[in-house]
């Protein structure tokens, strides 16, 4: 038996739950208060159609009874829902263009020897290493600098695209060194040529991979901040953005409320992934 | 009469290591072929030069009387069955076997009635909506022939197919992959390490080492006739004797060994003073008691230097003299019974000229 600091203090085998409780609790508590206090009665009046969500409102720390007032001011800020807006077109065009890309990224890297395929596979993968403000200023250099064109949901979507796929490439190449390559080999010697040992093989058998690519380029992407923050134009403020703006004038509850709906949002998208899973298997 | 695979002169490196140094083979359409040889041999390297999944840096492969260097895989008239049997583990056993079909103009019916013909040409019927992850071993292995071989190949590549399999499973399928073959008529390529395998199921075989052709011939040819060292090795002699040959008369040759010893073998085509290696197969040794009477070609005293007991059969290790050994093999029908010999007896150990094998190195 080890005689260490844990037998000593005869913890044994409650020490796990203690930790796990306490990692949950660090965890989730932020989360939990804020969804109640998104709910929190305002003290006193709050007018809802004064078309500014972050109006400042005196955020209060006691509990003043049930009201959906938050919410409905959400829903009546035609700034904050013009941001969602742009949030869901830059994510929903971007990340499928990075899964493609990054995609075909993989099947090269993984078959293909070419010129150059050491350092295009090590700057790929590094890029997810250098901090964001780094690629946020490089990118604006690019456009402003390089390019000269403007500011707007385009450049946002060509960053979006950019850094997306360095993940997908890493999450899809892991998966194809587990892959066996007599598979394809055989599907070659029964009669299928490259492109249909593609279709009918590779890329059957990399689907969850991509599935699993594509539900992290989701959120990567939706919620990025940094990146986004350099590369916007007037115009084209993505939420993130529209949120920071927010908290600059000042903690208003409606943050509460907002956070709820991200929040419930990604829940429900993970519940139901793994419930599309469930039910593949049975 | 075209052969059905060809290969003349095929050279292949990768880097340093060679494991096809130009060789040549013909084979004949609708025969069970064996490549037999170590691991490491360039045995699956020669299969799937034929298979088109590499290419030979030189030489020429024919299939069916075409050269099909350029040819690349899918379009060539071979089916090759893999060693880890690489079933699509997404597709059921049915989707499988259809697999090949869907590239050729075939229509949805004849395709499922192909499909049905090879569930019951291997025995599977019934489990064709499986996943191959649902099959045992032996279900699997027959998966893997079913797809290849409902294409109809002219030439069928087996890489070491029952190198996974247990024993008794590895001795029944044996038996159905050779009943395949026969029934199909296809020519099977067929390459193990396993010396019964080959021995038992093929029409010809090549024994291959370090990239090249030592002997080609029929099971019995290479088994009785060695032609050197290695193969009769590998053909499982144990019994290998190395020495010159100091006098040829008429019918037989004295050949003097290592160890000192005067052997008397049948005649051969080497000349005195060649250096040449006999070897006896352990069936063939048959001992005596020390002081009997005996009348035999060859006939030594000798020690028993181990006794190991088998089962069915015992192996009596014997020192000749200080540096060679034989192996007697003694089964219950033996003329001495192996409890009778103890380590460190001497008796006498012999063997009749005609179970002598000289082998060329």
């Amino acid at each position: 038996m080890k005689r260490n600091i844990f037998s000593r203090l005869a913890l044994g085998n409650k020490l796990l739950p203690i930790f796990v409780i306490l990692v949950f609790t660090v965890t989730y508590a932020p989360l939990i208060v804020m969804m109640i206090y998104s709910f929190n009665s305002p003290g006193h009046d709050v007018q809802i159609e004064s078309g500014y969500a972050h109006e400042y409102v005196r955020a209060s720390e006691k509990w003043n009874g049930f009201s959906p007032v938050w919410y409905k001011r959400i829903l009546s800020d035609k700034h904050l829902l013009r941001a969602l807006v742009v949030s869901v077109i830059v994510t929903f065009t971007a990340v499928p263009v990075s899964i493609v890309i990054g995609t075909m990224t993989a099947f090269a890297l993984y078959r293909f020897k070419f010129w150059g395929k050491w350092i295009f596979e090590q700057t790929l993968l590094s890029t997810l290493l250098i901090p964001e403000v780094v690629i946020g200023i490089s990118l604006l250099l690019f456009f402003v600098g390089f390019l000269q064109i403007k500011l707007g949901i385009r450049t946002i979507f060509i960053s979006h695209v950019a850094f997306t796929i360095p993940l997908v490439t890493l999450v899809v190449i892991a998966r194809m060194q587990r892959m066996d390559p007599t598979l394809e080999e055989a599907a070659m010697d029964l009669g299928a040529d490259e492109i249909a040992t593609f279709r009918k093989v590779t890329l059957p058998l990399l689907m969850p991979a991509i599935l699993a690519a594509t539900l992290l380029a989701f959120p990567w992407s939706f919620n990025d901040f940094v990146i986004s923050y350099f590369v916007a134009g007037p115009g084209s403020t993505t939420l993130p953005i529209y949120i920071y703006s927010m908290l600059k004038v000042g903690v208003s509850p409606v943050v509460n409320a907002l956070g709820t709906v991200i929040v419930m949002f990604s829940i429900i998208l993970v519940l139901g992934a793994s419930l599309m899973q469930r039910l593949r298997k049975s | 009469m075209t052969p059905s695979v060809q290969l003349k002169n095929v050279y292949k490196r990768f880097g340093e290591v060679v494991p096809v140094d130009n060789i040549s083979l013909q084979i004949i359409r609708g025969e069970f072929f064996s490549i037999l040889g170590p691991s490491g041999c360039g045995k699956t390297t020669t299969m799937r030069i034929i298979g088109g999944l590499e290419n030979p840096d030189e030489g020429d492969v024919f299939i069916s009387g075409k050269r099909v260097n350029d040819i690349p895989p899918y379009k060539r008239d071979c089916s090759i069955v893999f060693q880890n049997l690489a079933l699509f583990p997404h597709l059921t056993v049915n989707q499988n076997i259809a697999f090949g079909l869907q590239f050729k103009d075939l229509s949805k019916a004849d395709i499922s009635r192909s499909v049905s013909e090879m569930l019951d040409l291997v025995e599977l019927q019934g489990l064709g909506e499986r996943k191959p992850r649902q099959l045992s071993g032996g279900q699997q292995q027959r998966v893997a022939l079913a797809r290849s071989i409902v294409l109809k190949p002219e030439v069928l590549l087996l890489d070491e197919p029952l190198a996974s399999l247990d024993r008794k499973l590895r001795d029944s399928m044996r038996i159905e992959i050779r009943k395949i073959q026969k029934e199909t008529g296809i020519t099977f390529i067929y390459v193990t390490h396993d010396l019964e395998e080959a021995l038992s199921m093929s029409d010809h075989i090549a024994v291959m080492r370090d990239g090249r052709f030592l002997q080609i011939g029929t099971p019995v040819e290479i088994h009785d006739h060695p032609k050197t060292r290695f193969v009769a090795d590998f053909m499982g002699a144990t019994n290998i004797l190395s020495g010159r040959i100091v006098e040829k008369t008429g019918g037989s040759a004295a050949i003097l060994t290592e160890g000192g010893l005067s052997v008397t073998t049948p005649a051969n085509d080497r000349g005195v003073d060649d250096s040449i290696s006999i070897s006896i197969s352990p069936e063939a040794v048959e001992i005596r008691p020390g002081k009997a009477e005996w009348d035999i070609d060859n006939k030594f005293s000798a020690r028993i230097q181990e006794n190991v007991y088998l089962g069915d059969v015992s192996e009596i290790i014997i020192a000749l003299n200080p540096t060679e050994s034989i192996k007697a093999k003694l089964t219950r029908h033996s003329k001495m019974r192996s409890s009778e010999l103890k380590v460190g007896d001497e008796i006498q150990v012999g063997w009749s000229n005609a179970d002598i094998n000289s082998v060329a190195d």
